[in-house]
């Protein structure tokens, strides 16, 4: 207590090898990660600046807002956006309420249903909707003499792409309820509806926030609906693509795509700031909400979703059936004809096998990065800035979309000065991006699998003088496993579905089935197209089979240490 | 095998202060942003006893063991294990074994490769390794056991084996972080006398963190009481008991009644308007403010009457019974609003006819009224 006790100097604390090999594993994660994501995002908003590699400041900016066709595009995708979260969000909360809070039979397959379109390319279902109401469509009447091609055809797509996602997030929020409040309104004799607005709404106020803000980010910044059923109608991320691809004005397409990014980053961070004042619902005495059979109430439910669910396969089936017909809507006969992808895209079905080298390749190398980089942010000691800046850099790409990504990449890979550009149209090159691009789904999935890890693991080991990485291999990995193939499995079937990334990175010999969807639709092979998208869809989902099999196998048989 | 483990067994239990110092702490602090966890903390522990940290949350006992751990660094201060300087170490180069709350038993692994993960990786021939691990299951109680999986024991059953892979690498130092906490109360009376025993025969030096009273009372050979990041007393548990150092100690260890009252000449105290003599007061000032404390067994009803030094009249507010005795809740005559609680066995309470609402003379012995100084009840 006296003055004369002179504390020793803070201890700055002798580093182990581990943190060295734990410190190193953080800094070439943070290297890779400012390479694939912060550099080439840097370097675009660097050309928006330019003018024929002179800097000229805001003046790209400045024809861009004096261009009354490109300023139109803005109101236009913050119209479509909009309308398509409208639209999406109640449908999608019916479906996912029905799913968790009736007595619905067949839940399992439900949901199944309400996942397909998730296995899809995005312009796929725009491709069905073309032959359902488009020129030549059989149910065109409907449309009274409206078009297909434009607004109403792109919110329909957009419905059907984003619904899914929705219902996955609502499906959470709804299931994370608190059965004795439920007990405690009815114990007070609280009607059905006043339990509703102040039970169940409050509740799932974050999950709808969150449900909207992501339908309002994939519907401004999806590229192939647009591109295949938008006719005339422009929106950000078609001018984009013409800008670039059309007049090769790649500044300009720069100053389109820092346009698109802004919606997409204030929903992003409006979403981080509301989900940071989300505390937990839930406390551990939490009672799970059992739903009790109501007649009337259930079925009207199942209706509904089996109405939706019909609407969902039927879209799907009018796409996969007419790339098996012979000649739309002349010959109906079925034929493998379409699927001779040669005729109408001179590389083909090398196009195919071109996405699925690359999936297999963005799964591997892309689970690796991202789970042994999460491990490091989430279960590292020490080192806290590098560790910041990492997981900073994992949280970009959500933000960022698929168009700007694929851009800034062009850029970035291109540029003479660039070491990489050699790797310019490779497999890698374009495995690597879409790594980038799905980076933030991925790595929370694996943040949250290690968050649910008993936190003294890595203290028991240390104690026990055994380094991390043993443990790490020896416990971890094993209990991560379900996480592990998730990850994987999302990011093959991403690389397999995904347009807007890839569309300006493609080499010569690396083009890919989705970019060649494109390219077959722009040159009116329609069916043709609609085939490659179904063998996109097939591949996707055979995965996921193939993924429940793994899951069956591995976790039922091999790994009896989970069962109680 | 086993002698391996079993050190300083023979040490016995009186005369500690002669015992060599295993773990020295000195002026350690440590700071979350503003929050102060430790304040210049200092500490010896002496080879081969059981220490307990006890506290309420949040008083800086678990802040300190991990300090000791090397799980988190502290920002001034040292520590020295076996008498080499470990301030700067590293965990994996501090010698010691720790036992979570959790137990942190890897799900995966069987019992066995649970027990010997810290074996294997000393190059450690697999059958010795393989013997190794028997003997230490079999020294928690669990042969047999090492084929399972923790799913598949209980939580008491997982505790042990949490306990045979911290002791399998022969630590000279084993730390406890709350092991008994996530208990049901039967198994946690059960595994605490079985824990002492087997740190009796082992003769490791062990801290145990605890925040219940009971259990550091039962196990510990010197008890640290912290609060706010400061020990507030270290002794034997009869002497922490009996003999509470600070306001805080004495409510936090067992029940006390406090009386405010102001010092009036050696050995006398006033509550009110109520004279109390008390053997405590020390070399306390007349009109200094303190507080009198006193614990509800130690008030007497036996053979007390009016006159009797340190008599009161009271009344019996409010009874409960609390099997082998009654707490009750006595409003003294003399001094409206001031309530004492008074535990009677249940033998007083027939005896004596003591019933809600009944008058009764107590009184307060002289020996047993502690003095603490106004500030520190305060603070407590």
């Amino acid at each position: 207590m006296t003055m004369a006790a002179v504390a020793a100097p803070a201890p700055a604390r002798q580093i182990s090898r581990e943190d060295w090999v734990m410190r190193i594993g953080i800094s070439i994660l943070c290297v890779l990660l400012v390479i694939a994501i912060a550099l080439p995002l840097g370097l675009l908003l660097f050309k928006s600046f330019e003018r024929d590699g002179q800097f000229v400041g805001l003046a790209n900016y400045v024809v861009y807002f004096s261009t009354p066709t490109l300023v139109a595009s803005i109101w236009n995708s913050l119209f479509i956006a909009a309308t398509a979260t409208a639209i999406t969000v109640p449908l999608a909360f019916a479906y996912a309420y029905a799913l968790t809070r009736t007595c619905l039979p067949l839940k399992g397959a439900f949901m199944a249903v309400a996942m397909l379109p998730i296995f899809a390319p995005s312009l796929l279902s725009a491709i069905s909707f073309i032959y359902i109401f488009g020129n030549q469509g059989f149910l065109k009447v409907l449309l009274m003499g409206a078009s297909v091609y434009g607004p109403i055809g792109i919110l329909m797509a957009l419905v059907f792409y984003c619904f899914p996602f929705a219902v996955l997030i609502l499906v959470t929020a709804l299931s994370l309820a608190d059965g004795r409040l439920y007990e405690a309104a009815a114990a007070l004799g609280t009607s059905a509806w006043r339990v509703f607005w102040t039970v169940t709404v409050p509740g799932i106020k974050y999950g709808l926030v969150s449900a909207s803000f992501l339908v309002f980010t994939l519907s401004i910044t999806d590229f192939g609906i647009a591109k295949v059923i938008g006719g005339q109608y422009n929106v950000l991320a078609t001018d984009v693509y013409k800008q670039v691809v059309g007049q090769q004005n790649f500044e300009m397409g720069a100053v389109v795509g820092f346009v698109l990014l802004v919606p997409a980053v204030v929903a992003f961070i409006v979403d981080r700031l509301i989900q940071g004042k989300q505390v937990a619902l839930l406390s551990a005495r939490a009672v799970p909400l059992e739903p009790k059979p109501a007649r009337g109430r259930d079925l009207a439910f199942l209706t509904y979703c089996c109405v939706i669910g019909a609407l969902i396969i039927g879209v799907l089936g009018v796409a996969v059936w007419a790339s098996f017909v012979t000649y739309w809507p002349y010959n109906l006969s079925l034929s493998l004809r379409n699927y001779n992808f040669n005729e109408f895209d001179t590389v083909g079905w090398q196009t195919y096998f071109n996405s699925v080298k690359m999936a297999s390749l963005a799964a591997i190398l892309g689970t690796t990065i991202v789970f042994v980089g999460a491990y490091l942010v989430e279960k590292g000691q020490g080192f806290r800035a590098g560790r910041a800046l990492a997981h900073l850099l994992a949280m970009l790409p959500m933000a960022v979309p698929g168009l700007v990504l694929g851009l800034a990449y062009v850029f970035f890979v291109n540029a003479p000065w660039n070491p990489l550009n050699v790797f310019y149209g490779t497999l890698l090159v374009l495995a690597v991006n879409t790594i980038a691009h799905f980076y933030t789904a991925a790595h929370i999935t694996a943040v949250t699998a290690l968050k649910q890890i008993d936190s003294e693991f890595e203290s028991v080991s240390a104690s026990l003088k055994v380094p991390f990485w043993r443990t790490f291999i020896r416990v971890t990995v094993p209990i991560c496993m379900p996480a592990i193939l998730n990850i994987a499995v999302y990011m093959f079937v991403n690389a397999m579905t995904t347009v807007s990334a890839v569309i300006f990175l493609y080499g010569p010999y690396t083009k890919l089935a989705s970019v060649s969807i494109v390219h077959m639709d722009e040159a009116g092979f329609t069916a043709g197209a609609a085939g490659m998208a179904t063998l996109i869809v097939l591949t996707a989902l055979g995965v996921k089979l193939l993924h429940f099999a793994l899951d069956w196998l591995v976790f039922g048989k091999l790994q009896a240490w989970r069962k109680r | 095998m086993l002698q391996t483990l079993e050190r300083n067994s023979s040490a016995p239990a009186e005369d500690k202060p002669l015992r060599p110092v295993h773990l020295s702490i000195r002026d350690l602090t440590k700071k979350y942003g503003t929050f102060t966890a430790l304040k210049s903390v200092s500490l010896d522990v002496y080879a081969g006893e059981l220490i307990c940290f006890l506290g309420p949350s949040g008083c800086g006992k678990t802040t300190l063991l991990r300090a000791v751990a090397g799980l988190d660094l502290h920002d001034e201060g040292r520590i020295e294990m076996g008498g080499q300087d470990v301030s700067h170490l590293p965990p994996s180069a501090r010698d010691f074994g720790i036992v979570f709350q959790s137990y942190a038993l890897f799900p995966n692994l069987t019992i066995a490769a649970n027990v010997g993960y810290g074996l294997v990786n000393r190059r450690m021939p697999r059958a010795k390794v393989n013997a190794r691990v028997n003997e230490l299951l079999e020294l928690v109680g669990l042969p047999d056991q090492g084929s399972k999986y923790p799913a598949q024991l209980s939580g008491g059953q997982q505790q042990r084996v949490a306990l045979a892979r911290a002791l399998a690498t022969s630590p000279s130092l084993l730390l406890l972080d709350e092991p008994l906490s996530a208990l049901d109360a039967r198994v946690r009376v059960r595994l605490r006398d079985e824990i002492k025993a087997l740190q009796r025969r082992l003769g490791v030096t062990t801290i145990l963190v605890t925040h219940d009273q009971e259990e550091a009372l039962a196990m510990a050979d010197r008890i640290v009481v912290m609060n706010h990041g400061v020990i507030e007393q270290v002794g034997t548990p009869p002497e922490v008991y009996g003999n509470p150092a600070t306001a805080f100690v004495a409510d936090f260890i067992g029940q006390m009644n406090f009386l405010d009252a102001e010092i009036a000449g050696p050995e006398h105290a006033r509550v009110g308007d109520v004279m109390l003599r008390s053997t405590n007061v020390g070399g306390r000032s007349s009109g200094t403010r303190v507080k009198l404390g006193l614990r509800p067994e130690e008030m007497r009803v036996r053979g007390v009457g009016p006159d009797s030094e340190n008599g009161l009249s009271a009344r019996v507010a409010l009874i409960d019974y609390l099997g082998a005795f009654c707490r009750a809740t006595l409003e003294i005559e003399a001094a409206p609003g001031i309530q004492l609680l008074a535990d009677f066995s249940a033998n007083a309470v027939r005896d004596l006819g003591i019933g809600e609402g009944q008058p009764l003379t107590v009184a307060l012995p002289p020996e047993c009224l502690r003095v603490f100084s106004h500030e520190e009840a305060v603070a407590a």
